[in-house]
């Protein structure tokens, strides 16, 4: 009896967690499989079996011009995100000498991530707007006559504000790949003549790589379901394909979300999946 | 004391970090500021005298929609998630420390929760909903739809944290004699505590904060984060500054209480 009880013990504790991941993740998007099927029209939606929902989404023109906009933003925010964190995060593993202090700088950086995104996108209005603080600055300075139009409702808004929300899930993975690194390592590196520039090359970067894996994947699959930043900080000027489903979503038109999230979705598990190969999760915690 | 001197890359990147400190927390101080804007003042610098207009506008309910109630349920809706990510992913981090049939399925479900776009599986969660016929409600559906983003964090965690632990510790407890409830009670559970408490400050403030998942699973009544966003398109008035300086200060306020548990915990520790 008792040993019945050790051996069913796992899978009573496992039990919470697949039945509320099942019901609340895995039969939803099962479920958005179906209905990407489906008919619609104004009044409701009706089972069917329809591939128009695809055709719609992947025939049209605007809807390929939105899927390479949100690539584009993915690229872009993924290649900052990279170079801040891995700076970043190459400063307070390797330049800060006391772990108190390690510990202190680090907890700066997270706390902006524990506090609202909405907040922190809309404090970027009073700096970039045509009477905020850069432009009344810059003119103040006589540096330009006129305020520079393009600082917000831009791609370079919808991009800095991204870089301003997403950098932290960039920092932390590669932080904690750097404080795994053994420092004789680095230490046997300088005593064999490299200069700072090949121990970060040839040592550092290298180690770290699970670390910028692991912050990939956080990035991109956060910029890829990105619709309010792109909604508000664009003015409505850009599109992104969660915008676009969020539109269809509010004109309860839902077969043909669904059939943009399943083509999202395929899109993002793809890209997990290649970084997958690069980095054992498992084995990073 | 002797030290290695700084080298001028040291004083490069501590430039730089300071120059990301400066950008992760400008603009937040701009909100700040703008939030004491005078009455005739608008959204943008200067400041057009100081007040208190806006915090006082806040919670008269006519101006903004309904702020009070907003913040009750994101309140509640927190403290339900916070409670349910720590019980949840405490048992599946015990579960995963053995080997069970599929345990790398349900990983790999876990780490599904974590990337798939937050919009899919509010709209997922919200048609299945309509499609069994339950009303969406900010405790069931949101609740639901909030766990599947705060409990992937809660699992990794776990998951890290047992990573590290010696099972020394629960064999020396046996061998003294102690049962299994004993030996979690008294042995594990201590050890692991600050990590509990860290997984519940991820569960309240990804939840307190979290808006995507909400949007269709929240049924008729708003939270905190979905007043918000709505409030970004139609006020033009700094009450919006006045609402996100209250609510980033009660974030700041939960981080610090969380933090100082954590450290007073430690240090008691340290003394015993």
């Amino acid at each position: 009896m008792n040993a019945l009880l050790a051996r069913a013990t796992p899978y009573l504790q496992a039990t919470p967690l697949l039945l509320i991941l099942g019901f609340f993740l895995a039969v939803p998007i099962l479920l958005l499989l179906v209905v990407s099927f489906w008919d619609y029209d104004f009044a409701g939606i009706y089972p069917d079996f329809l591939t128009l929902n695809y055709a719609e989404a992947l025939g049209s023109w605007v809807t390929w011009r939105i899927y390479a906009n949100t690539l584009k933003y993915a690229v872009i925010v993924w290649a900052i995100t990279a170079l801040v964190g891995f700076w970043v995060a190459y400063f307070l593993a390797f330049h800060v000498r006391t772990a108190t202090m390690q510990m202190v700088l680090f907890l700066i950086c997270t706390v902006p991530f524990l506090t609202s995104n909405i907040i922190r996108m809309i404090s970027w209005i009073p700096v970039l707007g045509r009477n905020g603080l850069i432009n009344s600055g810059l003119t103040g300075a006589g540096i330009i006559e006129q305020p520079i139009e393009w600082l917000l409702y831009s791609d370079f808004a919808v991009v800095l504000a991204m870089v301003h929300l997403y950098t932290l899930f960039m920092v932390t993975p590669i932080f904690n790949a750097m404080m795994r690194i053994d420092k004789s390592l680095v230490e046997a590196a300088r005593d064999a003549g490299a200069k700072d520039w090949q121990v970060i090359w040839n040592v550092v970067l290298p180690l770290a790589k699970p670390g910028i894996a692991i912050g990939t994947i956080f990035v991109v699959t956060l910029v890829m379901a990105d619709f309010s930043t792109v909604q508000v900080m664009s003015g409505g000027q850009s599109a992104s394909v969660a915008l676009m489903m969020r539109n269809q979503m509010s004109l309860l038109q839902y077969p043909a979300a669904a059939a943009n999230a399943i083509v999202l979705l395929v899109l993002v598990l793809l890209m997990v999946a290649g970084m997958l190969r690069i980095v054992d999760i498992r084995k990073e915690l | 004391m002797e030290r290695e001197k700084r080298s001028p890359g040291f004083y490069l990147l501590a430039g730089f970090f300071g120059l990301f400190v400066l950008f992760l927390y400008g603009p937040l101080s701009a909100v700040f500021i703008l939030s004491f804007q005078g009455p005739q003042g608008g959204l943008t610098f200067p400041l057009n005298g100081v007040s208190l207009r806006w915090f006082q506008n806040l919670f008269e309910t006519q101006a903004v929609g309904d702020f009070g109630a907003s913040f009750g349920r994101s309140f509640a809706l927190g403290l339900m998630v916070m409670a349910g990510t720590v019980l949840v992913s405490l048992l599946a981090g015990l579960a995963f420390r053995r080997r069970f049939v599929g345990a790398t399925p349900l990983f790999y479900l876990t780490v599904a929760s974590l990337v798939v776009p937050s919009i899919i599986v509010s709209l997922g969660i919200g048609v299945l909903f309509q499609q069994i016929g339950w009303r969406p409600n900010w405790f069931s559906s949101g609740f639901g739809a909030h766990l599947t983003w705060t409990l992937p964090f809660g699992v990794l965690i776990m998951f890290a944290v047992f990573n590290r632990f010696s099972p020394s510790y629960e064999e020396a407890a046996r061998d003294l004699g102690a049962s299994n409830w004993q030996t979690f009670r008294h042995v594990v559970l201590p050890m692991i505590a600050p990590s509990l408490i860290g997984v519940g400050l991820f569960g309240f403030s990804l939840s307190y904060d979290e808006f995507a998942r909400t949007l269709m699973t929240s049924g008729s009544a708003n939270t905190l984060p979905l007043e918000i966003y709505g409030m970004t398109t139609n006020v033009t008035t700094p009450v919006l500054y006045a609402l996100g300086t209250v609510t980033t200060l009660f974030s700041f306020l939960v981080i610090l209480l969380t933090l100082s548990t954590i450290l007073w915990i430690n240090r008691r520790r340290v003394r015993a």
